[in-house]
């Protein structure tokens, strides 16, 4: 038993396809991938928004602000 | 060369290697940029000559006796066939062999012995920007020959050699390196800071550790883009371009040739660029999440991503390798600051978890992952395995790379050469330099001001 069904080498690559592990769970792959994906964008606009309010709580007074503009 | 064929085969492999040399000049070009990036102003060009003069030192030392060990030591010694040292194999690779120089008998030779050189630069490399700002040059330089000539090459005949045998008895597999060059870095880097020790002012006297941010955050990133760049190089190093299956001894019938991996066994150049750039972006994904962004993170991230999925990268499904290398990405980060609070290590770049711990996960992952598949294409080779896959975590990590990086730092600690004295930390690698540079210009200056009319 081998995760790609693979046991030897001893065969004609011309008679061989794919040969990543777990064949046949392509779309399941796929679905993952894609979930994996826009759970990505869902955490980074969650971390953003955290990162945005903490600026906005920042400087009150400006000074900081007006002394970065300044530095360009 | 027999026929225009062969010889057109053998002229293409040349080339292939050669480009790929080229390539992975840019790891170093990386290393060299992202470690005086990450140190501070004080220490710029120490940083910088400790990097570059590994250089010459394992390249000259490579060509006297790491190649040979390459072809000599497959049998461990010991392991499968009594002494076994494979004198035969390694003739070609003695220094003085006529196959060691122009020679028009011989195409490969030299484009194959820098490929691999390439590879003990990188092993070497890594391991000097953990050590930076606190290690003597002509310690690390020591300690780089050890790695780059000595310790790595043993752990390639080992177990990146069709013939090793931890290929043959293990069932090891590691395509792209996750051990034979990451794991036993990191584990080599280990040894070496624990016997260092951290630089002046990184913990607090109550143990909690400081930041100490780069000096120029753009340009770490920068040196890492160039190592991305370079390790695709390395990759394509790692594979043998162009194979008919008579020259794999008949293992392989029909008459389909075919690019393979170090061992011999089929694989594409289309699956290393699918995995390659999907095992980076994983990396970089999960990276950017768990560091909140943080730069030097995010990038290290992706590239502790293609460590880790580097192991099993010839055969893996790309989206599979996505997920290897987010979870390694994960998993390097969250292993850096536990190790760093715990156990008080100051690794300056994070390359024990980059490279270390990412390469020991890829490793633990790719024996589950191809349990079962055919470590070569040879008959009688144990299958790839998850124990056989631990086990050959242990001996890159731990047996070649931690255990000769601690016990060459002692004896150099013991001769009171490894670290240099505090007051010199203090003020800085470059001072005497700076000065004697300030005093020029101060000179030169007050010179041609005096020649103004």
């Amino acid at each position: 038993m081998s995760t790609n069904g693979m046991e030897s080498w001893a065969v004609d690559l011309a008679e061989v396809g794919a040969v990543y592990p777990f064949p046949g769970t392509e779309f399941i792959l796929f679905l993952a991938g894609l979930a994996f994906w826009i759970i990505w964008h869902v955490m980074q606009l969650r971390g953003e928004k955290t990162e945005v309010g903490e600026e906005m709580d920042a400087d009150q007074s400006g000074d900081k602000a007006r002394e970065a503009i300044g530095r360009y | 060369m027999g026929n225009n064929l062969d010889a057109l085969t053998t002229i293409f492999t040349e080339f292939y290697y050669w480009v790929t040399v080229v390539f992975m000049f840019l790891i170093h070009v990386g290393f060299c940029v992202y470690e005086v990036a990450a140190s501070r102003r004080r220490n710029h060009v120490h940083t910088l000559m400790k990097n570059i003069m590994v250089i010459p030192l394992v390249t000259v030392t490579f060509f006297f006796f790491g190649w040979w060990i390459y072809f000599a030591f497959p049998n461990g010694p010991f392991i499968y066939n009594g002494l076994g040292i494979d004198f035969e194999a390694a003739k070609g690779a003695r220094p003085w062999d006529p196959a060691m120089g122009t020679n028009l008998q011989d195409h490969i030779n030299g484009v194959f012995w820098a490929a691999f050189l390439l590879f003990s630069w990188t092993a070497a490399s890594i391991v000097s920007g953990s050590v930076m700002e606190r290690i003597q040059s002509g310690a690390f330089w020591i300690l780089a020959v050890v790695i780059g000539s000595f310790a790595w090459i043993v752990d390639a005949a080992w177990g990146w050699h069709w013939d090793g045998w931890m290929v043959k008895i293990l069932g090891y597999h590691d395509a792209y390196a996750s051990g034979v060059i990451h794991a036993i870095a990191g584990g080599f880097a280990l040894g070496v800071l624990i016997v260092l020790g951290p630089r002046l002012g990184k913990f607090r006297a109550d143990g909690t550790p400081r930041d100490i941010p780069p000096h120029n955050p753009w340009l770490v990133t920068l040196g890492l883009f160039l190592i991305y760049t370079g390790f695709w190089g390395f990759y394509a190093a790692c594979n043998v371009p162009i194979i008919a299956p008579e020259v794999i001894d008949g293992e392989i019938v029909g008459v389909t040739w075919t690019a393979t991996n170090i061992y011999l066994a089929p694989t594409t150049l289309s699956a290393i660029t699918f995995n390659f750039l999907m095992s980076l972006s994983g990396g970089l994904m999960a990276a950017f999440i768990v560091s909140k962004g943080d730069p030097f993170w995010t990038f290290s991230g992706g590239l502790a991503g293609i460590i880790t999925a580097s192991a099993g990268n010839d055969l893996y499904h790309p989206i599979q390798a996505m997920f290897i290398a987010a979870f390694g990405a994960w998993a390097a980060y969250k292993l850096h600051y536990w190790v760093e609070r715990k156990f008080k290590i100051d690794d300056a770049v994070g390359a024990v978890a980059v490279h270390g711990y990412a390469g020991v996960i890829g490793l633990l992952i790719c024996g589950f992952m191809l349990w079962g598949q055919p470590s070569s294409p040879y008959a009688g080779y144990a299958t790839i395995n998850p124990l056989g896959m631990f086990i050959g975590a242990i001996i890159m990590f731990g047996v070649l790379g931690f255990l000769p990086g601690y016990i060459v730092a002692k004896i150099l600690n013991a001769f009171g050469i490894l670290r240099i004295p505090a007051k010199v930390e203090l003020e800085g690698l470059d001072f005497a330099s700076d000065q004697a540079y300030r005093a020029a210009i101060d000179d030169v200056v007050a010179a041609e001001q005096a020649l103004v009319k």
